[in-house]
């Protein structure tokens, strides 16, 4: 398995680095009045893959809805610049028109409505064209059959009656044919059995180019034998804590999350005020490739 | 089971983004103000009776129909319940209360004679059944037509290869009158002029509807339609249709209806009745679009013999308040009944509308879906009723009716009734009241729809157990009506 992206890193990617594709400053996300985030700080950059990692209730997830632009979550403070571009205010059919796109750790269902009709709709929506109906079906059978996703999935209703892994896979789909700048992959990989995540996964890697970075926001370390970061952070009680290379992930998985609480009390440089960011973590050289 | 459903419902307010965006489009709000058939045209009548309902009026319209004394009696008798019988005491009361009789037009006539040809219809009539893309519909996919112009049917056709193998399909004037006999026998069979007010209304004043007789085993593939169209301000809309499938037999019958929009009030009342005899199958697709200063009070009602079956497809759309209820009544072993509705309610309209089924026999079944959708204050209700007699064994029934709030201030009420005298029987019964979620407009709007793109979507699926009855043609258009309510809907 190798990823494209390994040797892809900051630092030898000066063009497109000029100006980041996202920036969080100092991010704070409130939800029903009850403050979450609590200054956030990431850069990402073209070319790039991050993953957020840390325990359930840590903010990973709000943090990719306060991207997305979910009503509910309100940015108090802080800045969310896309492409240079304040996105706070903007709805969500905005910023996913500018090319940010969320995979759903729970997508809802939609009854009545048919997954080919939705894609077709939200497709169009998104690259702001209707595309000829012969030129979708042949892009999106070709996407179908490197995810494994069959035919009869388009005549049902979006997410309606699907299993766990049918709906990521429809999300991945779905990512795939919208073609983010920046794809936001929320708990991808929960609920997947071994050869759905490696499918999956493969997707994943797809969406990464030259010019996209993918955020994947995980619980475990599992998705990261095969969607290889160069940016692995730590997230805890609204923040992140800790930032590093692949080689973090692994530390992680060995020793858990609590070794983060602890160190980071011991290096203020990774503190709960430092700025962190690609541009000062050091990404590791190692590949951490499949066990 | 709770007769309001609504206070149970999670009361949380919409998201302010989403409030301030509705707003942005606050011109575009309310149902009705996109109604493109609200126009009208100019009055250019053969004749016009005055307003409110006397003996001579009624004398009068039997006269210039030239009808059998039979129909003039039954008329007279009619009238005389109309006046006893109280006004229902259930339903939209207030509303109800509100008309009045008096000032109605309960009969025009607005051209001398029926034409097959629309070149032969009046320029006026005509060019408004052009607008409505009846001539149009009817070149491309039906059998047959009629179009119903104020109290009389001004054009009808029906394709040549169906009259030959003797369908009957007229305006009811002439079923009465070159089909006296086959009239006669079923004429307010299924519905009498006493079952209720606006029965007997329609029975002292009925002009024009629709007369169907499908001889033993001719099934007619493709549908007939009858379109129905008021014009003048303060008309009142009498039509009567009986359709009657001989055994073995098979028909769709889809009727359309739109009016201008005024300000003062027009009445619509029709009586429908079907009658299905053994093996035969009768499905009766209505879209009514009425404009809203129209109360639709209509009267629907079918029989369905020994292994017959019943479909009331029915969408209601527009009106001021429609109070309707199609029944049918399953008198023979194994027949089989559906009544699936949809009723879309915005602000000024009350849509009361639902099903009864009444099993009589053994093994029949029954199945009843109802999909409502309010907004802008709108009001749903559902009132169905599902009766078993003692001795009907086997029956299977199942009722599903499903409503959704588009905002906090519409409503939406259901009134089940189950009469059931029989042990060995197996009903279901289903409802659900639901809000547009946030989560599933958060999620459509995270795939690039913008927030009118995504309730038209969510209201589409969740119309979508209706559309897929429909005929292509029809679907589409109801797809696109229900996308230009819901421009700058919610808020």
């Amino acid at each position: 398995m190798t990823s494209p992206n390994t040797n892809n890193s900051s630092g030898s990617n000066s063009d497109l680095s000029a100006i980041p594709l996202l920036e969080i400053v100092d991010l704070h996300v409130n939800v029903e009045d009850k403050e979450i985030l609590k200054g956030v700080n990431l850069t990402i950059r073209a070319g790039e893959i991050h993953a957020i990692m840390g325990r359930n209730g840590s903010g990973k997830s709000t943090l990719s809805y306060a991207l997305m632009g979910h009503p509910r979550y309100k940015v108090t403070s802080g800045k969310m610049l896309y492409k240079g571009q304040e996105i706070s205010e903007m709805s969500p059919d905005q910023r996913a028109k500018l090319g940010l796109a969320l995979a759903f750790q729970y997508p809802v269902s939609i009854p009545g409505v048919s997954v080919s009709n939705f894609l077709r709709k939200t497709v169009n929506a998104v690259r702001g064209r209707d595309i000829p109906v012969k030129e979708f079906r042949l892009e999106l059978k070709a996407l179908m059959a490197k995810l494994g996703v069959k035919d009869e999935f388009l005549s049902r209703y979006v997410n309606d009656g699907f299993s766990g892994g049918e709906k990521k896979r429809l999300e991945i789909l779905q990512l795939s044919m919208l073609n983010p700048s920046l794809a936001i992959l929320d708990e991808t990989d929960s609920g997947l059995d071994i050869d759905a995540l490696k499918t999956v996964s493969e997707g994943v890697n797809a969406l990464s180019k030259a010019d996209t970075a993918i955020l994947l926001i995980t619980h475990y370390q599992r998705m990261l034998n095969y969607v290889q970061p160069q940016f692995v952070h730590v997230f805890q009680d609204g923040k992140i804590v800790a930032s590093g290379g692949s080689e973090l992930a692994l530390e992680l998985e060995d020793r858990g999350y609590e070794w983060v609480t602890s160190e980071m009390q011991e290096t203020p440089g990774t503190g709960p005020n430092a700025k962190t960011s690609s541009s000062n973590a050091s990404p590791s050289p190692a590949v951490v490739g499949a066990k | 089971m709770s007769a309001d459903l609504a206070p149970a419902l999670n009361n949380k307010g919409l998201p302010e983004s989403i409030k301030s965006e509705s707003n942005k489009s606050a011109g575009l709000e309310g149902i009705g103000n996109d109604y493109k058939y609200g126009f009208s045209d100019k009055e250019d009548y053969i004749f016009k009776s005055g307003r409110g309902l006397t003996r001579e009026i009624v004398e009068k319209i039997s006269a210039m129909k030239n009808e059998p004394e039979w129909m003039l009696k039954f008329r007279l008798r009619a009238l005389d319940i109309f006046n006893k019988k109280p006004m229902p005491t259930w339903g939209n009361c207030g509303l109800l209360n509100d008309i009045d009789f008096e000032n109605i037009f309960y009969y025009i006539k607005p051209s001398q004679k029926q034409e097959t040809d629309w070149d032969e219809v009046p320029e006026g009539i005509k060019n408004t059944f052009d607008r409505l893309g009846i001539p149009e519909a009817e070149r491309k996919f039906l059998a047959g037509v009629t179009a119903q112009y104020e109290s009389e049917v001004v054009y009808h056709s029906i394709r040549e290869d169906l009259e030959k193998q003797g369908v009957l399909f007229l305006d009811m004037d002439s079923g009465l009158r070159l089909h006296e006999d086959i009239v006669r026998e079923h004429f307010a069979t299924v519905i009498p002029a006493a079952d209720n007010k606006f029965s007997a209304l329609n029975s002292a004043v009925w002009s024009g509807g629709s007369f169907i007789w499908v001889p033993p085993g001719v099934k007619i593939e493709i549908p007939l339609q009858a379109y129905f169209r008021i014009n003048a301000e303060n008309m009142g809309q009498f039509e009567r249709t009986l359709i009657i499938a001989e055994p073995g037999s098979f028909v769709h019958y889809i009727e359309g209806c739109t009016a201008p929009t005024y300000s003062t009030d027009s009445l619509h009342s029709a009586v429908v009745e079907l009658i299905a005899k053994p093996g035969a199958h009768i499905r009766y697709t209505t879209i009514q679009n009425w404009s809203k200063n129209v109360y639709n009070l209509v009267t629907k009602r079918a029989v369905a013999h020994e292994d017959a079956k019943v479909e009331w497809v029915d969408g209601n759309l527009g009106s001021k308040l429609t109070m309707k209820y199609p029944a049918i009544y399953l008198l023979g072993e194994r027949a089989h009944g559906e009544v699936l509705s949809i009723a879309f309610a915005g602000e000024d309209q009350h849509q009361d509308a639902g099903a009864k089924i009444i099993h009589a026999a053994k093994n029949t079944t029954s199945m009843i879906i109802s999909k409502s959708i309010c907004k802008n204050g709108g009001r749903t209700s559902y009132r169905g009723l599902i009766k078993v007699y003692p001795k009907a064994t086997g029956v299977k029934s199942s009722v599903k009716c499903d409503a959704l709030l588009l905002d906090d201030k519409s409503r939406s009420d259901t009134y089940p009734t189950m009469e059931i005298d029989e042990k060995d029987v197996n009903i279901e019964h289903e409802a659900t009241v639901s809000k547009v979620g946030e989560e599933q407009l958060f999620y459509l709007m995270s795939r690039g729809l913008n927030q009118d793109e995504a309730t038209a979507m969510i209201v589409n699926g969740f119309f979508e157990p209706f559309t897929k009855e429909l005929p292509l043609e029809y679907a589409v258009e109801l797809n696109r009506l229900i996308q230009l309510e819901m421009e700058g809907s919610v808020g």
